[in-house]
């Protein structure tokens, strides 16, 4: 049995410890906001916070996040979030949107360190988050507009 | 359940219960045009204006049922819009969703058949659209009239309130259990183009409040049904490969492994959940028979073609006399052009959900072609392709992977479904590395192409070949695109291409191989934009022209294609000094009945390799319905295309795909994107497909941006081949 908080709540899954936290997300859980794009941390669509960090849930490992507290899409929530959220849809970034939790979880993380990244910020934190449908463009202009609003 | 809002009203329902209830609509307010169920067949059988694409809720809710899979390309959205105009009804209004599996009803008008693809959602449903949004309005002032005792004369709609002249408004909701009872009209007038209010004007997608909060049931990995299992399945590493024996007992072992089955298709582990069925493949020990198993390798592939290339093969064009034309030009250029498989690794890998009960299914994922996936499950489990139902979710991307000839994973999945046999919901899943070692990819090609320029310096002759598998031949496809054995999708952008060039004979070898291959965003001018455009540029240095130049003066008698061609060269202020350190190239390409030309401008790293800083774009797509849209879809195309052309391909040694995930067939990341600028020709043409047509020129544009600053083209993709990227 593995304790942790998602999202604010308490819960308990009882699964293998080397079970990628992705799989407890999506099929224990039911929190598929997380998505499976690779499962080799290379595609960033599971990215989700543990205590407060990125990470790539698809190489984050059950026995690691005990007692631990993990935010997802479904619980992104704070002014940066907020923003990010706002951008995405003036601009409408997604075009399958797949991959759009992932990419807004890394880019309200980036905006909580740098409130007003450049755009070699932007490609550093953003590197990881892969898109097919190439929405990148979008994605950069989204991540200024909300660093914008932010500023209010 | 949830803890985020689904507030917006202009999102589409994603509650599980809603999800779940996607067939079950009695009741659910008014239905204009459709009573689905049992009723929607017997309606198109008796009303051939009956219009099944709309439904108004008793809130007033507009729910159009796009027959299309929006798999990321703004169809869904551009539907709405469509039926949004006619009704005049608000966007605030509108939502969308997808229709059932029903051919009769939902087919799609260019290919007979329920499916999307080819970039034909808008073209085919523009006035298809447009007539059931006026149908639902004649029926609600049809309502209006006679609840208010009023000609229909005085009564009129607009922002999605019905108004008498005498002042008195009703809602949509309010008239629509009446408006549902009233006359289909027989006719309908459809508004000209001034009044418009919302085609060519830039609305919200309808689908970015959902993609933006994680919203549950909207993809098909995302379903999760009551007793569920999930499967993986192990394949053949070489295809034609077979099972000779399987060890199943350590995959038994691992906690959540339900059971293991054999289908045709390979070894099936069948868990509780995801992880477990994974893991469990891991723990397969299979012997594989491989005696009819396709097993060169792609440098192997890549001589044969090559010689291939040196023989004469099944003519597909032949204008005048290319052969005297050749041997009488001032010069004469050559080249020799290879590109490899591509696969098309969509971000979604692909995954289906199947229940099998009673002798009927049901299928829950992003169905491309709705109607050969039915039609395959119906097929491996013994019943009629009507005892299929298809729930179609939005896709994780697609690029072509979804619209398969042979149903592949519909087949995967029904053959499980009836090997397990019990009425359990079963949700087939791939993992990235059965996505990209999966085949169905973009086929290899091999273009031989030999130019002739006179000493005035124009184009006199044309001699192209092309080597590589055809994507229709033995497919249920072959009757509508292959002639005399030549594959249309093979030469497209060659056959019909418009340079006025005297003298042109094109040929065509279809290669045999075991490699299942498939149309990929684009098509055929994934590598014959490529190798025309390029070619162009080689003949515009010989003739001592101008590449833009050299292509309006061959280009005279196509008004479209230099319609965009000057207008991003306008917008790019082509032929003005560059930068030291910055070079340009122009590309053009009629795909999917649109124009699109494109100016890369790239610079060089210090270790040799180009980066693309800016695209500019053009496009000429008729009408355009949405332009926002139609602008994320060029973005889309032009960094998808280059993502391919700097790096991607699909090797083979012996057999055995090289590459397993993205660590090995490595996406475009957003370092790599350019800044990009769009802009798209006013037209009042019907309009054409935005899905694709952005994709053909960049990989062209940019080698030629590298020709201009190394003054050699390059002939092999990806660029990583030769150092470039």
């Amino acid at each position: 049995m593995v304790r942790f908080k998602v999202n604010g709540a308490q819960r308990s899954v009882d699964v293998d410890g080397g079970t990628p936290l992705l799989w407890v997300l999506r099929d224990d859980l039911k929190l598929t906001g997380t998505k499976f794009g690779c499962g080799i941390a290379s595609c960033g669509a599971c990215t989700v916070y543990v205590d407060g960090e990125p990470v790539r849930s698809c190489q984050t490992f059950a026995e690691d996040v005990e007692g631990a507290s993990i935010t997802t899409i479904e619980g992104l929530a704070g002014k940066e979030a907020e923003a990010i959220r706002a951008a995405w849809r003036e601009l409408d970034v997604p075009q399958c949107g797949y991959c759009q939790s992932g990419q807004m979880m890394s880019a309200a993380s980036l905006l909580s360190d740098t409130p007003k990244p450049t755009d070699d910020d932007i490609d550093v934190a953003m590197g990881g988050n892969v898109c097919r449908c190439a929405t990148y463009h979008r994605i950069r202009a989204a991540i200024h507009r909300a660093a914008d609003i932010l500023e209010g | 359940m949830y803890p985020m809002k689904l507030q917006s009203s202009a999102a589409p329902r994603a509650s599980r219960r809603d999800f779940l209830k996607f067939t079950a609509l009695a009741g659910a307010g008014l239905v204009i045009g459709v009573r689905l169920g049992a009723g929607a067949a017997r309606a198109a059988g008796e009303a051939p204006n009956f219009t099944p694409f709309i439904r108004i809720g008793a809130d007033s809710t507009v729910t159009v049922l796009s027959k299309h899979l929006d798999k990321g390309q703004g169809s869904a959205t551009g539907l709405a819009t469509l039926v949004a105009e006619e009704l005049d009804a608000t966007w605030e209004q509108t939502r969308v969703e997808f229709a059932p599996a029903n051919a009769e009803l939902y087919k799609n008008l260019l290919f007979g058949i329920q499916g999307t693809g080819g970039s034909t959602a808008i073209a085919n449903s523009f006035e298809q659209y447009r007539r059931a949004g006026a149908t639902a309005r004649v029926m609600l002032i049809q309502a209006a009239s006679k609840r208010w005792a009023a000609p229909q004369s005085e009564i009129t709609v607009s922002q999605g309130i019905v108004k008498h002249t005498s002042g008195k408004t009703a809602t949509f909701g309010e008239l629509a259990d009446h408006a549902a009872q009233t006359a289909v009209p027989e006719t309908v007038t459809l508004k000209t183009p001034d009044q418009w209010v919302h085609i060519g004007k830039t609305f919200p997608r309808l689908d970015t409040y959902n993609k933006t909060i994680g919203a549950p049931d909207t993809f098909g990995m995302d379903v999760h049904l009551d007793d569920m299992l999930v499967a993986v399945l192990a394949r053949a590493p070489k295809w034609g490969g077979t099972v000779k024996s399987v060890d199943a007992s350590a995959a038994r072992e691992v906690r959540g492994v339900v059971d293991i089955l054999q289908i045709p298709q390979g070894v099936v582990v069948l868990a509780d959940k995801t992880w477990p069925a994974i893991r469990g493949r891991e723990e397969l020990k299979i012997e594989w028979d491989f005696s009819n198993a396709e097993s060169r390798s792609t440098r192997q592939l890549e001589a044969e073609y090559k010689a291939m290339a040196d023989r004469e093969g099944i003519t597909f064009r032949s204008d005048g006399d290319a052969a005297a034309a050749l041997s009488g030009a001032a010069t004469v250029i050559e080249g020799t052009y290879s590109f490899p498989y591509l696969a098309h690794a969509p971000m979604e890998p692909l995954d289906i959900t199947i229940l099998f009960r009673d002798g009927k299914a049901t299928l829950w994922t992003g169905s491309q072609l709705q109607t050969l996936d039915q039609g395959t499950a119906a097929a491996v489990l013994g019943i009629e392709p009507q005892d299929v139902a298809i729930h179609t979710l939005w896709a994780g991307g697609s690029f072509g992977r979804r619209a398969i000839y042979d149903a592949h994973y519909a087949g995967e999945a029904a053959a499980i479904a009836k090997a397990w046999g019990k009425p359990q919901p079963i949700k087939l899943v791939y993992t990235r590395e059965d996505d990209i070692r999966g085949g169905y990819y973009r086929p290899m090609y091999v273009h031989k192409i030999r130019a002739g320029v006179d000493a005035n310096g124009r184009l006199t002759a044309w001699h192209h070949r092309v080597v590589g598998q055809s994507l229709m031949i033995g497919t249920a496809f072959e009757g509508f695109a292959v002639h005399e054995g030549v594959d249309e999708t093979s030469v497209e952008g060659i056959k019909d291409a418009t340079y006025a060039i005297p003298n042109i004979r094109g040929e065509v070898h279809n290669t045999n191989v075991g490699v299942p291959v498939l149309w990929w965003r684009s098509v055929g001018h994934t590598h014959t934009a490529y190798a025309m455009e390029t070619m162009i540029d080689r003949a515009a240095k010989a003739a001592g022209r101008d590449p833009l130049d050299f292509r309006l003066e061959h280009l005279a008698g196509d008004a479209r294609k230099t319609g965009v061609l000057k207008l991003v060269a306008e917008k790019a202020n082509w032929g003005a000094p560059l930068p030291a350190g910055r070079w340009r190239g122009i590309a053009v390409q009629k795909s999917f009945n649109s124009y699109v030309a494109e100016i890369a401008e790239v610079s060089r790293r210090a270790n040799g390799t180009f980066k693309v800083e800016k695209v500019w774009c053009a496009i000429d797509c008729g009408v355009p319905v949405n332009p926002d849209n139609i602008r994320a879809q060029m973005e889309g195309g032009i960094g998808y295309g280059l993502g391919a052309i700097l790096r991607n391909e699909i090797t083979l040694t012996g057999g055995t795909v090289d590459q397993d995930n993205f660590d090995s067939y490595e996406p475009l990341r957003i370092d790599e994107m350019p800044d990009i600028e769009v802009h798209i020709v006013p037209s009042a043409e019907a309009p054409t497909g935005v899905g694709e047509p952005g994709v053909p020129p960049i990989g062209p544009a940019v080698a030629n941006a590298i020709f201009a600053a190394t003054g050699e083209m390059p002939e092999e993709l990806p660029l990583t081949r030769k150092g470039l990227a």
